[in-house]
């Protein structure tokens, strides 16, 4: 036998379910899993990886469109896997599409934001697309597979 | 059938029917257009996001 210099995968999972905390906050009396939604966003605004928080700037407008967007589906908790001693990856994927139903979305957008509504709206990701528009129909925005390689959050080790 | 349109529900054989596709790496998206006399009066459009980027490789501190 031999030691492995390696992060330990079950801890991804668990950054995913907020099992480690090594600052002061939140307090997390809950057990159970957030809520998270999904927004639209106009093709020019600027959402990227410093966006910390849901905000409506920039946000799509338009009928049947509620600011903040659709709630996530969260069928499925997180997975974490070991494919050798030093590689792993954990990965979560929403089970479900987001659906946003007969709305007319006149102004272009590509982008959603998954943010935490449990949490102060604080962000999770960022996704782009291909410019869209919608005129009373319905915008859904299907989910990757939710797997190792393809899961819409994923924590690797590689 | 019966398509929900900027003019109320009307029947599609009174439209002009429009679809199309895109499919790269990042996204497979179909969209249908329906269109009354030259004026779009429906848009629908379905994403289906493919891979996304892997937030980062985390790596334990050598020593």
């Amino acid at each position: 036998m031999a030691n492995t210099q390696s992060m330990c995968t079950s801890f991804m999972g668990e950054l995913l379910t907020a099992t480690h905390n090594f600052g002061t906050a939140p307090i997390r009396a809950a057990t159970t899993a957030d809520t998270f939604k999904a927004a639209l966003y106009l093709s020019s605004a600027t959402i990227n990886a410093a966006t910390t928080v849901y905000s409506s700037t920039g946000e799509v407008t338009g009928t049947n469109y509620t600011a903040g967007g659709v709630t996530v589906t969260n069928g499925t908790a997180p997975i974490a896997t070991n494919s050798s001693a030093t590689a792993g990856v954990a990965y979560w994927t929403p089970s479900a599409s987001f659906v946003y139903t007969t709305v007319t979305l006149s102004t272009a957008f590509d982008t959603v934001l998954l943010y935490n509504s449990t949490q102060s709206n604080k962000a999770v990701s960022v996704h782009t697309f291909g410019s869209q528009t919608i005129t009373a129909g319905t915008f859904t925005l299907t989910m990757p597979s939710n797997t190792t390689t393809t899961a819409l959050l994923r924590l690797s080790t590689t | 059938m019966i398509v929900t349109t900027t003019k109320g529900e009307m029947d599609d054989s009174l439209l002009e029917h429009r679809t199309g596709t895109v499919d790269n790496d990042n996204e497979a998206t179909t969209w249908t257009e329906y269109w009354l006399d030259g004026e779009l009066v429906h848009r629908s459009v379905h994403v289906t996001l493919k891979k996304m980027p892997i937030f980062a490789g985390a790596e334990a501190a050598s020593f």
